[in-house]
């Protein structure tokens, strides 16, 4: 082939030029930022201040002294009233209640999801409905009963009472989860399962179990997430001795007599968050698919 | 189809979401209803009362007002989000640098729990604390900054927060919508020479229809179920000038022990939301639903 | 009508060059295929063509104008996409309206250029509708007619006809071709089927790992193919390749085949000098082997059949030679035994050799 010469003129990239649009959107997306990152600077750097340092220079200041006193204290001897133990207790509870709940509500949902989606199950239709009206509704609705049955069966202020709970209003949102997966699942996997004398549960714990490993990381997700931000059902249901650590975040920061201990305050909100933000920070991109697959599909 | 014989397996597989389903929603609703028709105040009493509680639930000040802060939040928050969060999303899908480090710090409030997302707002919001002291702090004497205590403004701090936490909810939606966006199309633009900006208007707004539809939708539950923002944020306060529907309901059931007034507002909670939702989730799950195999 | 020319254009994403310094003239009204399997950086020529991604070094000509700057809306150009990429929720007409609609055209002018491009693709009864509401193939009309509209004096087609099926593949292809015989515009089309690329070019550029291997003539790429990569990856069935030494017999040359079996050169127009002994790869296309002798040709080679799949027009026979897969396309309606050896005949002028290292002899 021959070779020619490159002639006069532009030749190559095209310059890059800065525009003016484009430095708007990057004033944007920082400004943005900023107003994202906000609290989270004032928790981080509050929490490691001295109470002189927050009277003197309010929450925007950068610590001049670093102290890790208040996680201490936040962590393991700030008071709620009497209860001098910080917010510990309140860590391994919500522990103890997240592993069950997380766990049966995922099993109970997906076993919903795909006795749903590949069992002609008569009525199907209106449990589905009935399910994604669950998820809808406000849960004030059902709480009052709930309080009363509960205490009916001795279930109230007990862990089962929050495990039960959870799996009850996770249900529809974990069924949806693994209705929307199974339905991107060929009907002739199943049908060629039915063909080989899968029954039911081996299918579904054979089978579809092990395929549903990417839909099980974002149920794990959605649920750990979920259920350590509640609020409403450990205050409700949780009782004295249950308390979750959201509830008794809220019992730590109430305002006594004395001066606010911001510090501390900071630094256990910081741990209540802590679960949740790191969960968010690992899992990354599933974390965005869990959220576009629990939403709603579109 | 021949017909076969039922599988018992399948139902017991069925079973639990039966249970909830029978006894958890249904039951515990009708249960709700029904004791929003009596006169009980503390505990629950079996005389009908008709629609009497309706009629002094609406002629409680606090109710409306929380109705009004719901509707006034809603509007807020949703339009102040979808807004916000499909133009951070444009931004972002500008190749722009750090793309993962903005995405992750836009939604990580999203991972966070109201309790937490309410505290740090308030303190930052707190005038003896927070931004105002600190612009007070400047030199600017004379600055203010007090929404959160005034009796007006004081929900306007609660969208504050509750756009904080939400936005970047939104912005992943319209992401994902904006990735899904044939490639080609773009190109197209550029070969027809049509400016970013109406493309943006007349092509990528209408297509992102289905994603404006989700955010919608989840923002609006997460607005008829608002109710721990508020509680740490103003305590629904000043007074119960940043109520909300359901703070007025869990304050009714357990502080001030009126149950028959507390299920009869949950009740109209309950009739909103099915009045609202029912036409939407019918066209999305059963109308267009084709059947499998 | 506008001629294009590629000057020393080379495109690198990061440390992986996608296509080496590459120079390629296109005449005025021609009709030139890129064609290669994916990944050899045909879509990405073209997409520089365009002005839809940034060269690393080059420049880009159209119609005699240095357009390696310009925005594709500048360029004279307008393009088909492989998913047609029409604008969802605007009616055909809105689609190819749009554009100059947004380019502030007169509403007249535009009134007149989408009727023309309308009728020319015959989609007037369409007009209303939505893409949703379409056809593929209509689909690939309308998007057609969004280029034309431009008045674009060169048109780049990308796949444009890859997500129809066989049928319609076939209809729209004469389509095209009619509507290049009827505008006269230059026309750089880029697809990995080589039967378009045959049916249609006027020349074709075949493409592998970001190289024009070999640019010429629809029968020049079928007949002389200059590589094993271009002769393999034109004709269907592929091209029979029998691995062999050059031997000189009789002070002519002959082709001795690793598994059995020689056949006379004689005739062959060799382009390199070749010596005696030398490794080399015989290339015989399954319709250049016959069953009947010809008068010049009576030298045979011996495979053994042992399918036959009926076509149609012609049958294919497949059987092995010397260990190696070979198959013949013949017309003739006798079948021959199948499972025992018969002599094959051959014309040396029509084959193609290759060297160890693939290139033409």
């Amino acid at each position: 082939m021959t070779t020619h010469h490159t002639s006069e003129g532009p030749s190559g990239p095209a310059p890059r030029r800065i525009g003016p649009a484009r430095l708007g959107i990057y004033a944007f997306l920082l400004i943005s930022a900023l107003f994202f990152l906000l609290p989270l600077y004032v928790m981080l750097v509050t929490s490691v201040k001295p109470m002189a340092e927050i009277r003197e220079g309010g929450l925007f200041a950068l610590p001049s002294a670093v102290t890790f006193e208040p996680w201490i204290r936040a962590w393991s001897s700030a008071c709620t009233g009497l209860d001098c133990r910080g917010i510990s207790p309140g860590f391994w509870i919500s522990v103890k209640i997240l592993i069950p709940s997380v766990i049966a509500s995922i099993l109970i949902g997906a076993i919903t999801g795909y006795a749903l989606s590949f069992w002609r199950a008569r009525g199907a239709n209106l449990l589905f409905a009935a399910l994604l009206l669950g998820a809808f509704l406000p849960y004030q609705v059902f709480i009052y009963p709930l309080v009363r049955i509960y205490s009916a069966t001795g279930l109230f202020s007990t862990i089962y009472a929050l495990v039960l709970t959870h799996v009850i209003f996770g249900l529809p949102v974990m069924t949806l989860l693994f209705r929307n997966y199974y339905a991107g699942i060929p009907i002739d996997l199943f049908k060629a399962a039915r063909v080989d004398g899968g029954k039911f549960f081996s299918i579904f714990f054979r089978l579809m179990l092990p395929m549903s490993i990417p839909m099980l990381v974002v149920a794990v997700i959605l649920q750990v997430t979920g259920i350590w931000n509640d609020f409403i059902m450990g205050l409700t249901f949780g009782g004295l001795a249950n308390r979750p650590m959201t509830v008794q975040l809220t019992n730590l920061v109430a305002p006594t007599e004395g001066e606010i201990a911001y510090n501390v305050n900071m630094a256990a909100t910081i741990m209540t968050a802590a679960v949740p933000l790191i969960i968010y920070f690992i899992s990354g991109r599933w974390f965005v698919r869990g959220i576009a697959a629990g939403a709603v599909k579109g | 189809m021949k017909q076969r014989p039922i599988r018992w397996s399948v139902y017991v597989g069925l079973m639990p979401a039966i249970l909830i389903v029978v006894f958890a929603y249904l039951g515990t609703m009708i249960w709700t209803v029904g004791i929003s028709f009596t006169d009980s105040r503390m505990l629950p009493a079996a005389r009908f009362a008709g629609v009497n509680q309706y009629i002094r639930l609406f002629a409680t000040d606090r109710w409306l007002t929380s109705i009004q802060n719901m509707v006034m939040f809603g509007v807020l928050m949703i339009g102040i989000s979808l807004v916000l969060g499909f133009l951070l999303a444009v931004a972002i899908d500008q190749r722009v640098r750090a793309e993962g480090v903005l995405r992750t710090v836009i939604l990580y409030p999203y991972a966070m729990s109201f309790i937490v997302t309410g505290l740090v707002w308030q303190w930052i919001l707190n005038p003896t604390l927070g931004i105002e002291k600190t612009v007070r702090g400047w030199g600017f004497e004379s600055f203010r900054f007090d929404w959160i205590v005034g009796q007006d403004t004081a929900i306007y701090c609660v969208v504050l927060a509750g756009v904080w936490h939400a936005a970047g909810l939104v912005m992943a939606i319209m992401l994902a919508g904006l990735r899904g966006i044939d490639p080609d199309l773009w190109k197209a633009s550029r070969i027809d020479g049509i400016k970013p900006w109406r493309f943006y208007l007349h092509i990528v707004i209408p297509v992102l229809r289905p994603s404006f539809i989700s955010a919608t939708v989840l923002l609006s539950l997460g607005v008829v179920k608002l109710y721990d923002l508020v509680l740490v944020l103003t305590g629904g306060g000043p007074g119960f000038s940043s109520d909300v529907p359901a703070k007025f309901v869990m304050d009714y059931l357990f502080q001030r022990q009126n149950i028959g007034l507390a299920t009869a507002a949950a009740t109209t909670l309950l009739v909103t939301v099915l009045c609202v939702l029912t036409p939407w989730l019918y066209a999305e799950y059963f109308r267009r639903q084709t059947p499998k195999g | 009508m506008s001629s294009v020319s590629l000057r020393n254009l080379k495109i690198s994403f990061g440390a992986v060059n996608v296509l080496e310094t590459l120079n390629l003239e296109v005449a005025e009204g021609e009709f030139i295929v890129l064609l290669g399997p994916s990944g050899c950086g045909k879509s990405t020529l073209l997409n520089a063509i365009a002005g839809l991604l940034d060269l690393t070094e080059g420049q880009v000509f159209i119609g005699g104008r240095n357009v390696t700057w310009a925005e594709p809306s500048e360029r004279g150009i307008g393009m088909v996409f492989q998913s047609y990429a029409l604008y969802p929720r605007l009616t055909v007409e809105g689609n190819l309206s749009f554009g100059l609609k947004m380019s502030g055209m007169p509403k007249a002018e535009i009134a007149r250029r989408v009727a023309d491009a309308a009728r020319i693709l015959q989609i007037e009864p369409l007009m209303k509708r939505q893409p949703a509401q379409l056809s593929g193939g209509q689909r690939q009309r309308v998007a057609i007619g969004r280029a034309l509209v431009r008045n674009a004096s060169v048109l780049l087609f990308d796949e444009p006809l890859s997500n129809l099926d066989a049928k319609l593949r076939t209809e729209l292809r004469v389509e095209i071709k009619r509507l290049h015989k009827a505008l006269g515009s230059t026309m750089i089309f880029v697809t990995h089927d080589q039967v378009e690329a045959l049916t249609l070019a006027d020349r074709i550029a075949v493409m592998h790992k970001g190289v024009i291997r070999q640019l010429a003539s629809p029968k020049e790429i079928y007949q002389r193919p200059v590589d094993r990569f271009v002769a393999s990856f034109v004709g269907s069935p592929q091209m029979n390749f029998l691995s062999g030494r050059i031997v000189r017999r009789d002070e002519a040359l002959a082709f001795r085949l690793d598994g059995g079996g020689e056949i006379g050169l004689n005739g062959y127009d060799f382009t390199h000098p070749v010596s005696d002994g030398q490794v080399a790869t015989l290339g015989i296309r399954p319709e250049q082997a016959q069953l009947q002798p010809s008068p010049q040709h009576t030298e045979s080679l011996e495979p053994t059949f042992t399918i036959d799949e009926p076509m149609g027009p012609d049958t294919l026979l497949w059987g092995t030679l010397g260990g190696e897969t070979f198959s013949l396309r013949t017309t003739s309606d006798h079948t021959p035994n199948l499972g025992t050896a018969m002599p094959i005949y051959v014309n040396p002028a029509q084959v193609s050799l290759f060297d160890a290292a693939g290139e033409r002899l």
